[in-house]
């Protein structure tokens, strides 16, 4: 039998906990011959076959670990060279500016900005909406993509967010919501894709995003 | 299109097990926490709660395996409540794989803990939990008070001021238990949740009292709570989830199907 290589996927881990969850769905969507690595060190990063950037909590804590743990430039050649899937936070930390913590530069890979939602938000019909947006809400897949095989246009995924991303480059919207506003949930271009709900939390849909992920080439 | 109401069941656990029986046909363990959440989360439950009835703290490491036992298996949110007194108690729960905690007495006999809480960890995790009893009589302004240790010592808080106190601290979501309806049978409490519901800006779940599917209906169309939490409903089998998600839909409310 010829030795089969095992692909890696590394889950960047800048300390801002738990990726337990994350690491679990990556593993139940995987097959035998691919290892997932929740690690903090450049090198593994940089070896690995496909990278995914969590995010969780504020967006200054967040960036300011990605620097001071020393992980932006392979954060930056990851997303030069190989499938790269980011999640919540992680999307925003893409952006170029989050309006969070009073104004915070991200890494720019995507031109446009964070913004909040504001806690006076209100429905199309002038009712008062919640803020956070907690819970299932439906994605609309507005192009056709690899990371969507499988999985139904309108799809229910797991939300919780105050902060949401408009890209400046609309054909870079891969998905959108409605909470109030329509609004981009997910943004794609070249090998980079990025994700606000937890794929990890959206039960059956969130794993095939995280299995089409994992098969994924990285061309669009 | 938008985003869905949530049916949120809860389960009592201790050392580790669920307790108050939970009977679902063709279950071997009722009693295996992993086996009953996977089930739930197959009838299509949104999140899962558990509350921690474990009397002592030693024991909590087996609160920790179990809750990642489930958090490896089962991909819905998950929260975990009861006897979350410190930043360590939150710090081992969501490395354990919950999403989120829910915090009840320790937030009222320190309110501070729930603001340090809401920095480090994030408002998104941070559910606070309050037990309010009507102490307004008939004829009267509606008026609800915090009560602690299981509705039996009055705090005097106000509940309404209590939650938007909360909320200002960082709580990211209001567990709401009206500890007249609990164990009754007889709906949730409606005005306190609407009136809870209203005065604050983070999503509220009602819980206490639900007997049947028509109440967690009221709850969301009268109460405007963001999501219904029940325990005995779901556990005896009277009512699957499915059942309660159908009739919520009837009635006009988006639930995820």
């Amino acid at each position: 039998m010829s030795e089969m290589k095992k692909s890696t996927v590394a889950v960047i881990d800048y300390g801002m906990g738990n990726l337990h969850s994350v690491a679990k769905a990556l593993e139940h969507a995987a097959d035998e011959n691919t290892s997932v690595i929740v690690t903090s060190n450049p090198a593994v990063i940089d070896a690995a076959d496909r990278v995914l950037l969590p995010g969780v909590g504020a967006i200054r804590d967040c960036i300011g670990e990605m620097h001071n743990a020393g992980l932006v430039p392979s954060i930056k050649k990851a997303m030069a060279e190989k499938p790269f899937l980011a999640i919540c936070v992680g999307i925003q930390s893409l952006m170029s500016h989050s309006e969070e913590n009073g104004g915070v530069d991200c890494l720019n890979h995507f031109q446009g900005n964070a913004l909040f939602f504001g806690e006076k938000h209100i429905d199309h019909d002038g009712s008062k909406l919640k803020v956070p947006h907690m819970g299932w809400n439906q994605v609309k897949q507005t192009i056709n993509h690899p990371l969507w095989t499988d999985i139904p246009d309108n799809a229910r995924f797991y939300f919780v967010h105050s902060f949401y991303v408009v890209p400046e480059n609309k054909s870079e919207v891969a998905g959108t919501c409605d909470y109030g506003l329509e609004f981009c949930v997910a943004i794609a271009r070249d090998n980079v894709f990025a994700v606000q709900f937890h794929p990890e939390k959206s039960h059956k849909d969130g794993l095939q995003l995280y299995k089409n992920f994992l098969q994924w080439n990285g061309k669009p | 299109m938008g985003l869905a109401k949530r049916i949120i069941p809860c389960l009592d656990v201790d050392n580790g097990r669920v307790v108050k029986g939970v009977q679902f046909v063709d279950i071997r363990d009722a009693g295996d926490p992993v086996e009953v959440a996977k089930r739930y989360n197959e009838q299509g439950a949104d999140e899962i709660t558990f509350l921690d009835i474990t009397a002592s703290s030693d024991d909590r490491a087996t609160t920790v395996h179990m809750v990642e036992a489930i958090a490896s298996q089962v991909f819905i949110p998950l929260t975990v409540g009861g006897g979350i007194r410190t930043c360590e108690d939150i710090r081992r729960m969501l490395n354990a794989g919950a999403d989120k905690v829910g915090i009840n007495t320790a937030a009222v006999f320190n309110p501070e803990f729930v603001r340090e809480a809401a920095q480090r960890f994030g408002s998104q995790c941070i559910v606070v939990a309050i037990d309010a009893k009507k102490v307004s009589a008939e004829g009267e302004t509606d008026k609800w008070e915090i009560f602690t240790h299981g509705g039996r010592k009055p705090t005097g808080l106000d509940a309404v001021e209590w939650a938007k106190k909360m909320v200002e601290y960082g709580a990211g979501e209001i567990l709401l238990t009206s500890m007249d309806r609990d164990g009754t049978k007889n709906g949730f409490d409606l005005g306190v949740t609407r009136a809870i519901s209203e005065a604050v800006h983070v999503p509220v779940i009602a819980s206490g009292g639900v007997g049947n599917l028509d109440h967690l209906v009221d709850g969301v169309i009268e109460g405007k709570a963001d999501a219904v939490l029940a325990a005995s409903i779901f556990h005896f089998g009277e009512y699957s989830i499915q059942e309660a998600k159908q009739r919520m839909t009837d009635a006009g409310i988006e639930m995820r199907l």
